[in-house]
């Protein structure tokens, strides 16, 4: 099969992606490893979701559904429960296997939304048993939306990113008892209006500079012991809890899914996600990536905005046009993470910063762009729109918040 | 002749197919719900060389002995078996001395090609180890398995031979007529034998109780192990051991058949009330990771997938304890199988079936006219060269139907799991290493799930991870 453009992952990036290809009249195909497109938006049935992008508020299903209608609409072909096996960097196929067959995909561009996975509890290298009852909020989330099922009677909760937060409250809807959210970090790890929505408003304690040191049980989860840490995240002895749960919550952290394009393109060492630019253009120049396999986004409105940045400029690019050339966009002073690593003149700069820690009153400065924001936080991700004007000449983009 | 094998790890596995060569009826029993799930899970998955264990021991002997039959037995069998070598580290003088006595004990042990490499050639051979070393002892014959697989491939062959696999019945006791064992009784049934070879690892001594056997009294030694993700492939290249101390082989580090690297074990004793409890410890952990980077200084340890812990049948003795029982004329016993127990597992099988039974015993086996002595593993499609897999997949689609991403799994072999015995998720994983990759199942666990509940007719609350309590969803949401 040749097409224009290959979009890997059908999530909200990749379906953006695939309908901005196909605005620009080029011939994609989206490939899709699940047996539908939507990614985990399918089974995020809370809402929040489109308050940016539709200026309504949406559950993730619904969300997914606009997209998925569009592509129907446009005609866009999508192969679902269709996974790519390999990427030929200089012949520019894919091999993509399914109950179809092996097929051959010729392109001349490609948009990579691969989106992220969960941090898993193996890695956490926790001591005691290996129980069941231990799950991602991920993997739970999709046995009680997806499966109809209840991962559990009593449940704690490691972690409390967005994920964990929203999995404390339907938990507790649905009759599963939530003893509290643990959370190593001094502030909670999600979205200020979470902690609210989630935890406070149904009473569930969150315990903070905490993490767990142990789970017990031979067969099933019975125990799980949780100590305070220090600044260093060292559990200090004698400050152990215990806490007698059938289920263990994990929502620590997502990590980009870079697999096929791991050793090939540039990857953010502090995100660990695709290097891309601001038009999604990663070190490959025909090949484009968008939304959690870049970095990880607070908002799915982000994602989608970046994937169809990175669909118009790969269907741009598969029709002749070449960009650049770029500067290179660094973190400076209390940036953790930014995004896009490079800007290309050929569009506006949107910036996502994340800051190292929590900043009450800071001074966003890039270029000659300066701009303050009050009550900055890690967990909370800033969207900026930075003006060519401020970044004319610039040989290097340095961002940098400072206290103010 | 009714032959009761008791436990399906490594040595009963390995016996039970020893025997279906013969004309007797083996049953083999094992109280966990899939086989190779006790001690032979969690373990260094070496097949040794030899040069390690004192000369003059049992397991000397057999070790040597069982590394030479893995070769053959890993094609008959089709399980993973790769011969990489191991290097013995030393980084100063007192532990040069330490591999010039293993070199001579490997000799007495008759470890073929045993040699002490310099410097040089040992930082050639691997590239990232700590260039602090002085020299190394390099044993060509050492290699790498997966164990469950060795348990699991030799069950299916013995069953295609007539054996019966019995799983999730403890043995609880025995019926006893003129000294002689006539039943062994179960949680569950009572069966009829003339025969009895006790296999059941750290439980093994316990049976011998109950029998009326003479035993040896076991405790676990725990390992912890720390698993690190194939990205890392390629950083080591042979089983790479420290010298050894008085009690272990120490903390080492190799690559894993499918690519990873593992890290450990610990060397523990524990009392025997903790046969049942493979714990890991922030205190084992660490102790893992600063030994590691000794001898790899350069490995990155962010990339952990697990960890986890093993536990080993030890005994005083710090032997094997093999034998026909004096006391109870039918029952043999196969007992405080430490390391290097997955080495010697072969040989010791033919050494009971040969030795024991025939000779000491004089029971007169027939050797059957039809044994098949091969078997045929669960096939990667995702391994073969595209051409076969379309053929594959023309045949039948679900063979094009990737279920574990990480590890490209398709829906067929589950399922060909499923047919094999597989009906806990770990009997799932251990068969086709669905969830066993840097995921850890966090996208194929329900979907393997679904297939397990459809493929079994049953309903997802009543599958488990790996024993019968170790439920993973409870009741509906909405009913």
């Amino acid at each position: 099969m040749k097409v224009d453009v290959v979009v890997i992952g059908g999530g909200a990036a990749g379906m953006a992606a695939a309908l901005k290809v196909s605005e620009q009249g080029a011939r994609v195909v989206l490939v899709e490893r699940d047996e539908r497109v939507g990614g985990i938006l399918n089974q995020c049935i809370h809402n929040g979701f489109g308050l940016h992008y539709f200026r309504e508020e949406l559950t993730g299903p619904e969300y997914a559904e606009r997209f998925k209608k569009a592509l129907e609409e446009k005609d866009i072909e999508v192969l679902t429960n269709t996974f790519v096996k390999a990427l030929d960097v200089r012949e520019k196929k894919l091999v993509v296997v399914s109950e179809d067959g092996i097929r051959i995909l010729e392109t001349k561009a490609l948009v990579y939304a691969a989106g992220a996975r969960e941090r898993a509890f193996g890695s956490l290298m926790v001591p005691g048993d290996r129980p069941s009852g231990i799950f991602t909020a991920g993997v739970a989330q999709r046995f009680m939306n997806v499966e109809n099922r209840l991962p559990g009677k009593r449940a704690l909760i490691l972690g409390s990113g967005d994920i964990g937060l929203i999995m404390a409250r339907r938990l507790t809807l649905e009759g599963v008892e939530v003893v509290g959210v643990v959370e190593r970090l001094p502030y909670p790890g999600g979205l200020l209006r979470n902690v609210i929505q989630c935890l406070e408003d149904f009473g569930i304690p969150l315990f903070l500079s905490s993490t767990v040191v142990e789970v017990r049980g031979r067969e099933r989860l019975e125990e799980v012991v949780v100590a305070k840490v220090d600044e260093n995240f060292q559990p200090i002895p004698g400050t152990e809890k215990v806490f007698e749960v059938d289920t263990l919550i994990l929502s620590v952290g997502l990590i980009p899914q870079i697999e096929l394009l791991e050793d090939l393109v540039e990857v953010n060492p502090t995100s660990k996600g695709i290097a891309t630019s601001n038009l999604g253009q990663t070190s490959i120049e025909w090949i484009f990536a968008a939304g959690n396999c870049t970095a990880i986004y607070d908002l799915v409105d982000y994602v989608t905005y970046e994937g169809e940045m990175a669909g118009k400029y790969a269907a741009l690019y598969a029709k002749g046009e070449r960009f650049g050339p770029k500067v290179a966009v660094k973190a400076g002073e209390n940036v953790m993470v930014v995004q896009p690593n490079w800007y290309d003149p050929s569009e506006e700069l949107t910036l996502y910063v994340r800051t190292r820690k929590v900043i009450e009153k800071g001074r966003l400065v890039v270029g000659s762009f300066e701009k303050t924001f009050e009550e900055l936080v890690p967990s909370e991700m800033l969207r900026v729109k930075i003006p060519r004007r401020h970044l004319n000449g610039l040989s290097e983009i340095v961002v940098e918040v400072k206290e103010e | 002749m009714r032959i009761a094998v008791i436990g399906a790890g490594v040595f009963g596995s390995l016996i039970a197919r020893e025997l279906s060569k013969y004309d007797v009826d083996v049953t083999l029993i094992e109280k966990n719900l899939d086989v190779g799930m006790g001690v032979t899970k969690a373990n260094s998955a070496i097949v040794h060389a030899g040069y390690d264990d004192p000369p003059g021991t049992v397991r000397a002997k057999f070790c040597v002995l069982g590394n030479s039959m893995y070769e053959d037995l890993s094609k008959e069998l089709d399980f993973e078996y790769k011969k990489i070598g191991s290097l013995v580290v030393a980084f100063d003088d007192r532990e040069v001395k330490v591999l010039m006595k293993l070199l001579r004990q490997g000799e007495e042990n008759k470890v073929e090609g045993l040699r002490i490499l310099e410097r040089e050639e040992t930082l050639a051979m691997e590239p990232n180890l700590n260039p602090a070393v002085k020299m190394s002892l390099f044993a060509p014959s050492a290699g790498i398995t997966e164990p469950w697989m060795v348990a699991i491939a030799a069950v299916e062959n013995a069953m295609e031979n007539g054996a019966k696999l019995i799983l999730g019945e403890g043995v609880v006791g025995f019926e006893k007529r003129n000294g002689r064992i006539v039943k062994v009784v179960t949680t569950r049934n009572r069966y009829e034998v003339d025969l009895v070879i006790n296999c059941a690892g750290l439980h093994a001594d316990e049976i011998a109780k109950m029998a009326g056997a003479e035993h040896v009294d076991l405790y676990p030694r725990k390992g912890e192990y720390i698993l690190l993700d194939k990205k890392l492939g390629g950083h080591v290249r042979h089983v790479v051991f420290p010298v050894p101390t008085e009690t272990s082989k120490g903390i080492l580090v190799l690559p894993t058949v499918d690519g990873g690297i593992l890290l450990g074990p610990t060397a523990e004793d524990l009392p025997s009330v903790m046969k049942d409890r493979p714990l890991t410890t922030r205190e084992g952990l660490s102790k893992v990771k600063e030994n590691a980077k000794r001898l790899f200084p350069r490995l990155d340890l962010s990339y952990v997938v697990k960890t986890f812990s093993g536990l080993r049948p030890e005994s005083p003795r710090r032997d094997f304890y093999i034998g026909r029982s004096k006391l109870v004329g039918n029952f043999i016993n196969v007992m405080a199988t430490r390391s290097p127990g997955l080495t010697a597992a072969p040989a010791v099988a033919k050494y009971v079936v040969e030795e024991i039974i025939q000779g000491e015993i004089g029971v007169s086996l027939t050797r059957r006219k039809d044994f098949n002595p091969f078997r045929k593993g669960i096939v990667h499609y995702a391994s073969l060269s595209l051409e076969r897999w379309q053929e594959e997949i023309r045949r039948d689609p679900r063979a094009g139907k990737i279920v574990c991403f990480c590890n490209e799994v398709t829906e067929k072999e589950v399922i060909e799991a499923i047919k094999r015995g597989a009906r806990t998720l770990d009997g799932v994983k251990f068969r086709t290493r669905a969830m066993f990759g840097r995921c850890q199942g966090n996208f194929c666990m329900p979907r393997i799930m679904k297939i397990l509940e459809r493929e079994l007719g049953t309903d997802m609350s009543s599958l488990t991870l790996k024993s019968e309590n170790s439920w993973i969803v409870d009741g509906k949401v909405r009913e």
